[in-house]
């Protein structure tokens, strides 16, 4: 093997980590390795507008295939515009690799043009972070990066790498293998054999699943353990297609904006099987509230999820994958008809009421319709607000990895590069971005890289002239005082997507609404549909924050 | 003089690199976890650093324990008494 330089050693490792696509923005710092990159022959690059969304492309391509995706900055504003989608990576255990220009490591710590202590930064949104002191270092660096993105709890990884480092002329040898997952730890059987147990003799149990079943790819596993216990299932929003929608022991997402019934039915369980669950606020209300009178079986690989927020808890340390495969086949079949016809009674006396669902038009309606229009294949995206409940309430989620959402930042911003990355790694799919006005602004730079890209991508955006949720807050908790939380100055999105180069089309005063939708989802390439919505409509039924999750607001038409 | 009631030594053996302080820091920072004394000494041939940390002896402290395990940087982590650790001897000599 010739010599080469850190910028070209750093290139031939990501090609041999499998790496196809590279999301970022060139600078100074990253010169030598931006030159290195476009002389690569099996990676592409995709210039973003901003590095947030760079880093959003990048959880984009992670988040919809499960495998570790690289996005790059430059020093100083580059690295630093990372940082809010580096966090969001982290509170969803999303594993991305984003690498860094520094300045030269003789100029570290004089406070050089664009120096920023980018490895100090970023401590606490990373699950580890380097700052590389020579090209020899990335032989080991970049495979290990690699590995620990993936390997248990998943999470982002940074490597700040100084420009001379990156021209740095090196003999490299051999090369070293690419990073690959660590096996997970062994699980302790005898808890496996207590949890069967507690299952068998249970008469009211839940299975509650989250992010975990998605990041260990057991959805399959996890629904034949819901069937063969008869098990009613919930999910986290980050766990949302863990069993399909439709199954008849799914009872869909649980917590703050979870249909009554489910939250009633968590009230009454009497054994939580809680499976890559973090116990989120989110999720479980006020935490005393939450399955009050239910012991509690919590699987984790992290074991410091384990006894963090529920101390009581029979705590298994284990990939969730082993762990629920022990428990289906340690578990009695059971048909439990008794607790599954309560569930019945209480779907029947708290029904999930999704208003509207046959006007396109109307907020739950645009989300059905969009489903319908393209079927289970397609990839959804959202951003944060009142559209992105409806749409995690609504959309019919049938398999894992099909509904990308900022579950733990709740970042407004995610859903447009989201949607770009899941495009770039899925360029078969359809993928739609479900996003509200005030979220598009956040990212909306990146329609112009969706233009370039000629990406499938679908934004349907519920324009309601307002930052809803916050909106819907200030209605119900603070006497009504609405405040900073609208927008006086109306904007025209689809003259403005249409400056981007994508087409627009609007649903106000539309003839033929389903018509309009229906061709700009079957045109290929992106598209934007405007929908005019209420902001007044507020997404119910709904916990206050603080509250137990049997407190539930519920809206007109729930009343 | 530190008051070692109720408190315990946190030892950790850790990378000896620049970053590592920031990492163990942060991690007690963040969650407001205060450290009331700290001790750190390279070992053998440098490669690697012992730190020992005084900590409250409080519920908290087994997530701590945890969450410090998932450092990368961190090898190994275990408990010690507070009284007769370093620090007692250390007190004295500070308050002298
Ligand atoms: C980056 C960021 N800033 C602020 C917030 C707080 N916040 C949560 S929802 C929301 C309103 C979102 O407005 P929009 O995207 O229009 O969605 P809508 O609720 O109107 O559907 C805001 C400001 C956030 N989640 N993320
Ligand atoms: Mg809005």
């Amino acid at each position: 093997m010739p010599s080469m330089t850190g910028a070209e050693l750093l290139i031939r490792l990501l090609e041999r980590q499998k790496i196809k696509t590279i999301a970022g923005i060139p600078g100074g710092t990253n010169l030598p390795i931006y030159d290195a990159l476009g002389r690569s022959e099996r990676i592409r690059h995709v210039l973003a507008r901003h590095e947030q969304g760079a880093a959003f492309m990048a959880q984009g391509m992670a988040r919809s295939t499960g495998r570790p995706a690289v996005c790059m900055a430059t020093s100083g504003p580059g690295a630093t515009n990372l940082l809010t989608a580096v966090a969001d990576a982290k509170l969803d255990s999303i594993p991305i690799i984003c690498i860094t220009g520094q300045v030269p490591l003789s100029l570290i710590g004089t406070d050089a043009f664009q120096e920023m202590d980018i490895y100090g930064m970023s401590i606490p949104v990373t699950k580890h972070n380097y700052l590389v002191r020579s090209a020899q270092e990335l032989l080991h660096v970049v495979p290990e990066a690699f590995r620990i993105a993936a390997s248990g709890r998943p999470g982002p990884v940074l490597i700040d790498i100084p420009k001379d480092v990156q021209c740095q002329t090196i003999d490299v040898p051999r090369l070293p293998a690419p990073g690959e997952p660590e096996a997970a730890p062994d699980m302790d059987r005898e808890a496996i054999d207590k949890a069967a147990r507690m299952i068998d003799h249970a008469k009211r149990p839940i299975l509650y699943l989250g992010g975990g079943v998605t990041q260990s790819d057991c959805a399959g596993i996890a629904t034949r353990l819901a069937e063969k216990g008869s098990l009613p299932s919930t999910m986290t929003l980050m766990g949302l297609g863990a069993l399909p929608h439709d199954h008849p022991l799914s009872l869909g997402m649980l917590g703050m904006h979870a249909a009554k019934h489910t939250n009633m039915a968590l009230e009454e369980c009497d054994l939580l099987i809680a499976a890559g669950v973090r116990f989120d606020d989110r999720a479980t209300g006020r935490l005393e509230g939450f399955c009050p009178d239910a012991d509690i079986i919590h699987i984790d690989i992290d074991p410091g999820e384990l006894g963090k927020l529920k101390t009581d808890c029979v705590g298994i340390t284990a990939d969730v994958t082993s762990a629920l495969g022990a428990l289906l086949d340690s578990i009695s079949t059971q048909d439990r008809s008794g607790w599954l016809s309560r569930i019945g009674e209480l779907k029947k006396q708290y029904p999930a009421l999704l208003p509207g669902t046959d006007d396109p038009t109307s907020p739950y309606g645009l989300v059905s319709a969009t489903a319908a229009l393209l079927g289970p294949d397609a990839i959804v995206t959202t951003d944060v607000g009142q559209h992105q409940m409806r749409a995690a309430q609504a959309y019919p989620v049938t398999r894992p990895r099909q509904f990308l959402t900022s579950g733990g930042l709740g970042t407004m911003g995610f859903g447009i590069p989201a949607a770009i990355g899941a495009a770039l790694a899925h360029p078969d799919r359809t993928v739609v971005c479900f996003t509200g006005d005030g979220s598009m602004l956040m990212n909306i730079q990146e329609l112009a890289t969706a233009a370039e890209q000629q990406l499938n991508i679908k934004i349907i955006l519920a324009d309601n002239g307002a930052l809803g949720l916050v909106q819907q807050q200030q209605e119900l908790f603070y006497e009504d005082r609405k405040f900073a939380s609208s927008y006086a100055n109306r904007i025209d999105f689809t003259t403005i997507a249409k400056g981007f180069g994508i087409e627009a089309v609007d649903l106000a005063d539309c003839d033929s609404p389903m018509a309009v939708m229906t061709k700009a989802m079957r045109s290929t390439g992106p598209a934007l549909i405007r929908i005019p919505v209420q902001a007044a409509d507020n997404v119910y039924p709904m916990v206050p924050p603080g509250a137990a999750n049997s407190t539930m607001i519920e809206g007109a038409s729930n009343a | 003089m530190p008051n070692t009631a109720n408190r315990v030594v946190l030892d950790l053996i850790v990378n000896n690199h620049p970053g590592v302080m920031s990492h163990v820091c942060g991690l007690f920072a963040r969650r407001a976890f205060n450290v009331e004394a700290i001790l750190v000494l390279p070992l053998g041939g440098g490669e690697t650093s012992r730190i020992q940390l005084l900590v409250d002896a409080d519920q908290r402290l087994d997530q701590m324990v945890k969450q410090a395990e998932k450092l990368r940087d961190v090898h190994e982590v275990s408990l010690c008494d507070a009284e007769s650790s370093p620090f007692e001897e250390l007190g004295r000599e500070f308050a002298a």
